[in-house]
């Protein structure tokens, strides 16, 4: 009985790891569909960021009530799985509880530690369900979560508490059964006299190996289910805090091909000889954009922070920029779905542009860079507004008429209005 | 009356100035913030500092046509200004509108035009801790209540949210934050060329939206550092017509007013 549990485990286990490892190869896979950037410069304000804005979780901060419920459970989140080192040796081994022994007292502090994190992630998983559900935040009913996103975030909390809640019973359990009268942690003490007069010792035991088993099949479900959903930025806010752009951000991305075109334009001894390569502006779909605006896309948690802070979307205009990276992983994965198919990618007569982010959004960007302030996991909407424009600018000439007329003063008369560049120090006669 | 120099004949004469004083297109062109430019250059006459502007030689730096998509116009104008730039070996610019600094000191190193670029805030307040800026006693605006707009181009895209406040702080006023500043301001709806069109479709308008924020503090003067949030700013006073009792002021106008 006992072997078979432990092989049981083991496939299990095996299948688990493969399953998370070929998703998020397929994923790796994806983001790389992107442009080359080359982001590893200044390698330590690079690990500065990932301790402090991924770790140290410092943007969220600017709401610290919300910034230290979401730490506990992160925390609570990452420490227990200490104890799930534990439970697959002693999956892998027949044993029950194997740093028990050798840890002594403070193998009880440690699963005492564990206890009290796992009750106050249960509590505060609770609270941001009623803020999600009971008082709906705005930035949480907003129209970009209908349907799937909304049921991800649920789906997440709910799960969370019944992994903690295992992790308890499972602890109680054990305590039931065993012999020794001072083995007892802090918070699943609580429910050990009432197992012990429910349930018989058999039955106490069945209770045990289900919780436990539950507990581990729920952990590799969840793992398994991190790729399909947002919360896969518990794993990406890492990567993607490392590789940020650290330039200011009020500074644009060049663009070395429209700049040498200029200057070969203005000085055509310069030029090189030979037929010129056809040129691509901006973005009209996925695989355009860069690499890491790919990964901000996969690291987006949807929270809203950044359509909160965005004055477009705060007066009711069409933009989002959290749409505009759920829009973009969605893209992304279908792209990545017909390459799978397909060998490589096939034409769907799909793109970015227009079929999923609509030239209303772009339109709407002030580029106030508020979106980009506001990500905790250092994501910037706005890299993807700017070249979806440059696009529609440069590639279809789709400008509103008041932006072509901008254009063409700027052009003839130095300045974007149509007056008359001999005028442009006329003030200077009146100081 | 002042005279205001150019390049060209600081370059006839044999000299240089300190300073070049990159007026803008906002700054040359528009009423408004000609205001501003006047106010800006009465400073630099006063403190003695030796300044000139391009005059007909300055061109738009591009940034409304990058942001709005168009990197051609942009590499275009770009391309001339750091012709120019670099032909009279300017050294250090000084300008009062954000768009511009930004693009001059974060965009033009890369295609060959480095600066040392300030803006006028930062200018200002150095100009005031080297006492070098005179202020009456008493102070024009000494007491008043005064809330100070972020420009985005200033605050999160340079990061500069102090020197304007201490420029305020040097005039004695009463200095009252809305409840959206610094890293949070809200935009006041110009930037990403929509100074340039018609607001797309909504159920309000960024600049109101901001300009109601900025009277709900109760300031009589509300202190911007950008010619657009100014031009945006006091188009949402008039919609509230609160014209006669608030001003939208840059801060180079509330100095020029305080100096002796």
């Amino acid at each position: 009985m006992q072997y078979i549990q432990q092989v049981a485990f083991l496939i299990l286990f095996i299948y688990a790891v493969w399953l998370f490892t070929k998703n998020i190869n397929q994923i790796r896979k994806n983001i790389l569909l992107g442009r080359d950037e080359d982001l590893t410069d200044n390698k330590n304000i690079r690990w500065k960021n990932l301790f402090l804005l991924a770790l140290g979780q410092k943007k969220m901060f600017r709401n610290p009530l919300v910034a230290v419920l979401h730490l506990i459970i992160y925390a609570g989140f990452i420490i227990i799985n200490i104890e799930v080192i534990e439970i697959l040796l002693d999956g892998f081994l027949g044993t029950r509880r194997i740093f028990m022994k050798p840890l002594g007292s403070f193998y009880f502090f440690l699963i005492d530690s564990f206890e009290i994190l796992a009750f106050l992630v249960i509590i505060f998983c609770v609270v941001f369900l009623i803020r999600r559900n009971i008082i709906k935040l705005k930035r949480f009913t907003a129209n970009d979560l209908n349907g799937w996103p909304k049921k991800d975030a649920n789906y997440i909390l709910i799960t969370e508490i019944i992994l903690m809640g295992l992790f308890l019973k499972m602890n109680a359990a054990d305590t039931a059964l065993s012999n020794n009268p001072n083995e007892h942690f802090i918070i699943s003490s609580y429910i050990v006299p009432f197992y012990q007069q429910m349930f018989t010792h058999v039955q106490i035991e069945m209770i045990e190996r289900t919780c436990w088993w539950l507990h581990i099949i729920g952990i590799f479900a969840f793992l398994n289910y991190l790729p399909y959903s947002k919360h896969l930025h518990i794993l990406l806010a890492f990567p993607n805090a490392y590789y940020a752009r650290l330039n200011t951000m009020g500074e644009m991305q060049n663009m070395e091909n429209v700049q040498n075109e200029v200057k070969y334009m203005m000085q055509p001894e310069l030029a090189p000889t030979g037929e010129a390569q056809p040129m691509k502006f901006g973005a009209k779909d996925v695989m355009d954009l860069s690499w890491k605006s790919l990964m901000d896309a996969y690291s987006c948690t949807e929270c809203g922070r950044c359509s909160t802070a965005c004055p477009a979307n705060q007066t009711g205009k069409l933009l989002s920029p959290r749409k505009i990276m759920m829009d973009t992983r969605d893209r992304l994965e279908e792209v990545g779905r017909n390459i799978k198919k397909n060998g490589q990618f096939v034409d769907d007569e799909k793109k970015l542009l227009n079929d999923f982010i609509t030239v209303e959004e772009l339109r709407a960007c002030t580029t106030c860079n508020a979106c980009v302030q506001e990500c905790p996991v250092s994501i910037s909407p706005l890299d993807i507004i700017i070249e979806l424009r440059r696009s529609l600018i440069m590639e279809d000439s789709n400008a509103p008429q008041e932006w072509n007329a901008m254009f063409s003063n700027i052009e003839n008369n130095f300045a974007p209005w149509k007056l008359s560049p001999d005028d442009r120090d006329k003030w200077t006669s009146e100081v | 009356m002042i005279h205001v120099p150019t390049m060209a004949e600081f370059l006839a004469s044999g000299e240089k100035p300190e300073v070049l004083f990159w007026v803008g297109c906002a700054g040359s062109f528009d009423q408004r913030a000609q205001k501003i430019t006047k106010a800006f250059v009465t400073i630099l006459n006063k403190v003695g500092i030796k300044y000139a502007i391009l005059g007909k030689e300055e061109m738009c730096t591009g940034d409304p046509a990058r942001r709005a998509g168009n990197e051609f116009m942009f590499q275009m104008m770009a391309y001339q200004n750091i012709q120019i730039l670099n032909g009279y070996e300017i050294k250090k610019i000084v300008t009062a509108c954000p768009h511009c600094f930004n693009t001059l000191k974060n965009e033009y190193p890369v295609l060959g035009g480095n600066y040392e670029v300030i803006h006028h805030a930062v200018f200002l307040q150095q100009l005031i801790d080297e006492g070098k800026i005179k202020l009456t006693d008493g102070g024009t605006f000494k007491g008043k209540k005064i809330t100070y707009h972020d420009s985005c181009y200033l605050g999160r895209a340079n990061n500069i949210y102090e020197a304007p406040r201490k420029v305020l702080e040097a005039l004695d006023v009463a200095l009252v934050e809305m409840k959206r500043c610094k890293s949070n301001g809200l935009c006041c709806g110009a930037g990403g060329a929509q100074m340039f069109k018609e607001e797309e479709k909504g159920d309000g308008r960024i600049n109101i939206e901001r300009s109601n924020e900025a009277i709900e503090t109760g300031a009589s003067v509300i202190a911007a550092a950008c010619p657009f949030c100014n031009t945006m700013l006091m188009d949402g006073v008039k919609n509230k017509e609160k014209e006669e009792e608030i001003e939208v002021l840059d801060i180079a106008e509330l100095v020029a007013a305080s100096m002796v």
